[in-house]
């Protein structure tokens, strides 16, 4: 068997979404113009699939923190935490972040990939047992691959789903960390955390949840879905990352345990490979002071997704199953989302498109991101151009919908 | 005519499937994963015991794991993911279901 032979099955299905024309995962962004504007195949193109959901790429305080840092202190670390990476302005940084949760301790790692994938890996080892949620992101997959504890899976977003199996383990001995994430990409629907939560006390298994996409969006200061329950005490772990509300890359986790920081010389993703550079810790530090400071970010974001998911909804498309800084259109099948994302792009409106078995559920989405600063009107002639293509495509009724009485 | 003893002898499977209160039977088992995995059959072929599940199915490796999480609930075990990637057919899958539901710890 050739190299490659494995991947024949995987070879021919993109080959399929190559047939439309463009492909999808070879984008090109020629030339990114703002957090919502971006050339691509030589026209300017609305971008609602960039998980920038404050738009603070180019905030102009961030940038000049960012470049500041680099006339200051050079492109690089060239170096890992544990050796020459560890500057001041790192340890700043997770001083901040611990300050924004109120928790004692964390640690900053280069990606947020990195993050989930050492610390869920190493906290859970041989004799304990690790529950994830079956729509976890990939991150959580592959650390149960490199994990010493047992993994199990339970149902996405279903916490009698976790509990039957916490009770099946009994008193066997053995740690049980829950994991759980804020905001589900795909679709973007949150976690009944409180509820998840009632289910781990009850069989004194730790938490750690993923706020990679509620970051900023959820709570009232921003802290992910944690806050907005009212359960951050009883998150013992939070990761998250700094590539999408923060606008950089990077990733963290805090915590209360005393013992923590020994995750410094223990967590392998953290140890072998350089820091983040020192232009990114700057531009984190400042767009988490933006987050504090802008409180109104979040209002625009909400009111953003209210546009968009409300006006698709009002035309009949299938969505996710609630509002989110995610917006999950579901499609009937591959072709027709990559068919859709094409005529879409051809329309000059860039979003991602998911298919299998990238989803769950072998679901084809087209997957909207908000940002805070889009304009209504933007999102208002998206809606009409997806309508447009929808009744093309069959996806739609031919007539317009008609509208439930009392409906916006 | 049947004597005493014959008689004896065609229930002799009996004593042996009371003494398994704890666990299931492991027919009910392939049942159950049965009418799982017909939807992803592919020809004429019919799903035995022998079955490889992600090669001779259409099944993606996704589908295999929600369909062990329904049959976990079914019978009320849990199958770690390092052993779910160890199973390959269906007699596996049933075997390794009625052994967990017999010997839960």
């Amino acid at each position: 068997m050739g190299l490659f032979d494995r991947h024949a099955g995987l070879l021919e299905a993109y080959r399929d979404v190559r047939t439309t024309g463009y492909d999808p995962f070879q984008i090109r962004m020629e030339r990114v113009l703002s957090p919502t504007k971006a050339i691509i195949n030589g026209r300017e193109t609305l971008l609602v699939g960039t998980n920038n959901y404050f738009g603070l790429t180019f905030d102009p305080s961030c940038m000049e923190a960012a470049i500041e840092a680099i006339r200051a202190e050079g492109t690089g670390t060239t170096g890992s935490r544990i050796a020459n990476g560890s500057y001041t302005e790192h340890v700043a940084l997770e001083k901040e972040i611990a300050e924004f949760y109120g928790k004692k301790h964390c640690m900053v790692f280069t990606t947020g990939y990195q993050a989930n994938l050492g610390i869920i890996a190493t906290l859970a080892g041989q004799g304990d047992f690790l529950l994830i949620d079956a729509d976890s992101h990939a991150s959580i997959y592959d650390a149960c691959k490199m994990t010493q504890a047992e993994v199990v899976r339970f149902k996405h977003n279903d916490p009698s789903s976790l509990e039957a199996r916490l009770r099946r383990l009994g008193d066997k001995p053995g740690n049980r960390v829950v994991v759980l994430e804020g905001i589900y990409s795909m679709l973007g629907d949150s976690a009944p955390l409180r509820e998840f939560v009632d289910v781990c006390k009850k069989y004194g298994a730790y938490v750690l949840i993923d706020e990679a996409h509620s970051l900023g969006a959820l709570g009232e200061h921003g802290r992910g879905l944690c806050e907005s329950t009212g359960v951050i005490d009883d998150c013992h772990f939070i990761v998250g990352t700094f590539s999408k509300t923060l606008g950089a890359i990077g990733g963290y986790c805090v915590s209360d345990d005393p013992d923590f920081d020994i995750l410094r010389v223990t967590v392998r993703s953290y140890m072998f490979t350089a820091s983040l550079p020192p232009s990114i810790v700057a531009s984190v530090r400042q767009a988490l002071r933006v987050v504090k400071a802008k409180p109104e970010l979040r209002t625009q974001l909400w009111n953003n997704v209210a546009t968009l998911y409300d006006g698709l909804k009002a035309q009949g498309f299938t969505l996710g199953p609630e509002h989110g800084p995610v917006v999950g259109v579901h499609l009937p099948d591959r072709m027709t989302a990559i068919g859709f994302w094409r005529a879409m792009l051809d329309a000059g409106i860039y979003v991602n498109v998911a298919v299998p078995p990238a989803t769950p559920n072998g679901v084809s989405l087209l997957r909207c991101s908000l940002c805070a600063v889009h304009t209504k009107e933007q999102l208002d002639h998206m809606v009409e151009v997806m309508t447009g293509i929808g009744r093309q495509f069959g996806v739609l009724p031919n007539q317009p919908a008609l509208r439930a009485a009392g409906a916006r | 005519m049947r004597t005493a003893h014959e008689l004896t002898v065609e229930n002799d499977g009996i004593p042996d499937t009371l003494t398994l209160t704890r666990g299931v039977m492991r027919a009910e088992v392939v049942r159950e994963i049965c009418v799982h995995l017909e939807p992803y059959q592919t020809g004429e072929k019919p799903i035995t015991g022998e079955t490889v599940i992600a090669k001779d199915l259409t099944i993606d490796s996704l589908a295999i794991m929600d369909m062990v999480m329904e049959l976990e609930d079914r019978f009320d075990v849990s199958i770690p993911m390092s052993v779910i990637a160890e199973i390959h057919t269906v007699d596996q899958l049933a075997d390794t279901i009625r052994d967990l539901s017999a010997n839960p710890s």
